[in-house]
């Protein structure tokens, strides 16, 4: 699953440096007045809301866990406006518009996640911790190493989530309005500073609820306008979806050769079986765990719990959440189903080869078009909940990763938790304001860059590094401060490794072979025998390029001759060639009809000279940027670990370095303070309360 | 916020308390396990028992999307059945264990 995040993430980025042929973006110019002036309302009502929760924004409580005032369904609401990130608002749509029935089975495991936090993680945290992760582990191990290293695994988890929202929500407002990659980083970062740094927790978690609330009211109109022809009905609404002509050549189109002995209801009833888009099942299975566990370690999600004034609130706050992240995937396969039958997987991926554009797409379409009020008007209504997504799920990060670096390391590890009320609230502003340039400055750096491999970083560290600390320091007697500093550094350093040489780098030969197939086209190929299926040699096969490997395939039937492809290249010369004489022959018509059918041609032909010089423009940008390269950045000339995610080696390593580092040493503290710890977490004695206002 | 010490020790082995871990730690681990395991279920069939995943059950809608639905339902369901045991009954074991302290202390 997450290889699909990777994938959405890195078309996204992909799009960044093709951006030229699209920098008109979605919404055409004349209604571009439209769109600012529903985004200045959105502005203005988070900033009237940072006007109201500065006021109340002066201690570091307040500044970090909004006084724990916030109740249960408002934090429901928060945790859904923190999650629900463009990639899956807009991915997920995306995915099911192009793919069907995997894109909707990817969402499953966003949602599954939080059963975790909900029976292990949200009420042990509310009871024992303060502010940030590093208070639980700082609870009864070594105050400051324990606190340096969640601090740093919570500083890189969200830099890297942080990055990769940033450079996918540069772009994405690129392809929706066409406002400048730069331009839109430095408004998003200025905005979410201004929120953070003014209104603290509070502001932030308000922010988020409005977020939340636009993007199931966007979602809900949209699912109710495609689904009410149907009367509700899911069977009849599924069936006109494959029975439309343009999915039906989306899947024919997916399966390549196999669809020719197929029939129409085949190639659409196909659509919703899977296998479209996921291909490596042992990779979703790591995504899986990456998924489940790694949610419960997000340090913007752990935070939210603090904000609440008891365990119960906790309990109910992730109640309302799972309701609502869930409610709000179901929602999903209508839009994306819809949006495959009303506007089309040709024109989404024309768009955005990704899918991201998918919902927005739809919205238009619902409301009447591109050129009608209504249809710009919801057009401008989405792409405004995407804009106020991004913003909010990213001062969610900001602020966890400034709480971890003003709250544990200069207050608890360089001030030996000495500092002055005041003190702490100034460095809490401070950190956020560094977090925030930092942000920014990365999220300009990255431009164009491969991000793909972030999204899958930010969740594997967290699920390797994080929750087996906090998990066992929470569950495990005999857990301790050396158990959980090799458990965190082995985690987070065996998850970022295996990605480093996984297949989500750049690898140049790849890069240069698939440009070169653009260009020059491919050459034929001879008929092929049928092949049996071919068994793995091993199981580490799977997961890593050992030498004498030999990879599971499944039987091949017997493929005909293929002819040579020919590349952009010469279908340029082609059709070049051919536009002048065209256009010559044009006046010489005197029929009305012919006259017609001939400038249509013409007007066909130019796109198609449009559309292949952006395939070479985008072919020629890849060759540029690996020119002189042969080997990725960690000098590997293809993957040698074959997953896309890293989880299912690194979060047993975690769990297990845990384990072996408490069960070789002694620590008299993490002993004594455990009846307390487990008590405390049960009962919620001594729990950090609410402050009145 | 006036926090106390309390002899923790004390309390950890107080049959109350042992009787609401033991409660808990089974109810929780019961849950987590069927949870964990429903879940792999989804990948594991769509890419091993295609056929299951590929037949018809109501109108063209097939097994395959009434599992994934299922996903949601049997997560809401888990969330719905924790919440009310532990406002019923895990709540209440805990203020107990609390009102006995007040009153002991």
């Amino acid at each position: 699953m997450k290889s699909m995040l990777n994938k959405l993430v890195f078309s996204a980025a992909a799009l960044g440096v093709s951006g030229s042929a699209f920098a008109a973006g979605a919404v055409a110019d004349e209604w571009k007045w439209l769109t600012f002036a529903v985004f200045g309302v959105i502005i203005a009502v988070t900033m009237a809301i940072t006007y109201w929760a500065a006021r109340t924004t002066h201690t570091t409580s307040e500044f970090y866990a909004a006084g724990r005032s916030v109740s249960g369904i408002q934090n429901g609401w928060a945790i859904a406006g923190d999650y629900l990130s463009a990639a899956s608002f807009l991915g997920i749509a995306g995915l099911i518009s192009l793919y069907g029935y995997d894109g909707f089975m990817y969402s499953v495991g966003w949602l599954v996640a939080y059963i975790t936090v909900l029976l292990v993680i949200a009420e042990p945290c509310r009871n024992i911790g303060k502010y940030t992760m590093g208070d639980i582990l700082a609870f009864r191990n070594d105050p400051k190493k324990t606190k340096t290293v969640a601090a740093l695994s919570t500083i890189t988890v969200s830099t890297f989530y942080l990055t990769a929202q940033m450079v996918g929500g540069g772009v994405l407002i690129k392809t929706l309005i066409g406002i400048d990659y730069e331009t839109s980083i430095i408004g998003v970062g200025i905005l979410m500073l201004a929120y953070v740094v003014f209104g603290g927790m509070k502001a932030t978690t308000w922010v988020q609820i409005t977020k939340a609330v636009l993007l199931v009211i966007a979602s809900l109109i949209l699912v109710l306008l495609v689904w009410m022809p149907y009367g509700f009905s899911l069977p009849a609404y599924l069936q006109a979806v494959i029975g439309d002509d343009k999915v039906i050549a989306q899947v024919a189109k997916l399966l390549g050769d196999s669809a020719s002995s197929m029939s129409k209801e085949e190639l659409g009833q196909r659509f919703l079986e899977p296998g479209l888009f996921l291909k490596n099942p042992i990779d979703q299975i790591s995504l899986g765990m990456a998924l489940v566990f790694g949610t419960a370690g997000m340090p913007h999600i752990l935070m939210r719990f603090f904000t609440v004034p008891t365990a119960q609130a906790a309990r109910t706050s992730v109640i309302w959440a799972m309701a609502i992240i869930g409610g709000f995937y179901v929602l999903t396969l209508f839009l994306g189903t819809g949006a495959a039958m009303l506007v089309g997987p040709a024109k989404i991926a024309s768009v955005d080869a990704g899918g991201n554009m998918a919902g927005p797409l739809l919205a238009q379409y619902l409301g009447g078009g591109a050129d009608s009020l209504m249809g710009n008007f919801m057009l401008a209504f989405v792409a405004a909940v995407a804009f106020a997504t991004i913003v909010a799920v990213v001062a969610g990060l900001v602020l966890a990763a400034a709480s971890a670096m003003a709250h544990d390391i200069y207050v608890g590890v360089i001030r030996g938790d000495h500092a002055t009320p005041k003190e702490q609230v100034v460095a809490a502003r401070v950190a956020s304001v560094l977090v925030g340039i930092i942000a920014i400055t990365v999220g300009i750096m990255a431009k164009g860059q491969n991000v793909a491999h972030l999204v899958a970083l930010a969740f594997a560290v967290a699920a390797s590094s994080n929750l087996p600390a906090v998990f066992l320091t929470l569950y495990w007697k005999k857990c301790n401060t050396t158990g959980i500093m090799l458990g965190m550094i082995v985690g987070a350093v065996t998850a970022i490794g295996l990605v480093m040489i996984s297949p989500n780098m750049t690898y140049p030969k790849a890069v240069i072979s698939g440009a070169n197939k653009v260009l020059n086209g491919e050459p034929a190929v001879p008929a092929k025998e049928a092949k049996p299926a071919v068994e793995r040699s091993s199981f580490m096969c799977e997961l890593f390029a050992l030498d004498g490997c030999v990879l599971a395939k499944p039987a091949q039937p017997a493929t005909p001759e293929k002819p040579a492809k020919p590349g952009v290249i010469e279908k340029l010369a082609g059709l070049n060639a051919k536009l002048p004489a065209m256009e010559t022959a044009l006046p010489t018509i005197t029929d009305a009809a012919a006259k017609a059918a001939a400038e249509a041609d013409i007007a066909k032909v130019k796109k198609d000279i449009a559309t292949a010089e952006a395939a070479k423009a985008k072919a020629e940008g890849d060759l540029k940027k690996v020119e002189g390269q042969t080997t990725s950045m960690m000098g590997l000339e293809k993957p040698f670990f074959l997953l896309k995610n890293p989880g299912l080696i690194s979060i047993p390593l975690g769990f297990l370095m845990v384990i072996l580092g408490s069960l070789f040493t002694r620590d008299k503290r993490a002993e004594e303070m455990w009846d307390e710890l487990y008590v405390r977490q049960n009962t919620g004695i001594n729990a950090e309360a609410a402050t009145a206002h | 916020m006036s926090s106390k010490n309390f002899n923790w020790a004390a309390i950890d082995a107080n049959p109350k308390f042992q009787t609401l871990h033991r409660k808990k730690t089974m109810f929780l681990w019961g849950l987590m396990i069927f949870s964990t395991i429903f879940y792999f279920l989804l990948p594991i069939g769509a890419a091993y028992y295609q056929d299951l995943f590929k037949i018809k059950v109501w109108g063209v809608v097939n097994f395959g999307i009434m599992f994934a639905l299922s996903e949601f339902v049997v997560a809401w369901v888990i969330a719905f059945v924790y919440s009310k045991k532990a406002n019923a009954e895990f709540d209440a074991m805990a203020l107990e264990i609390i009102n006995n302290l007040k009153a002991g202390a």
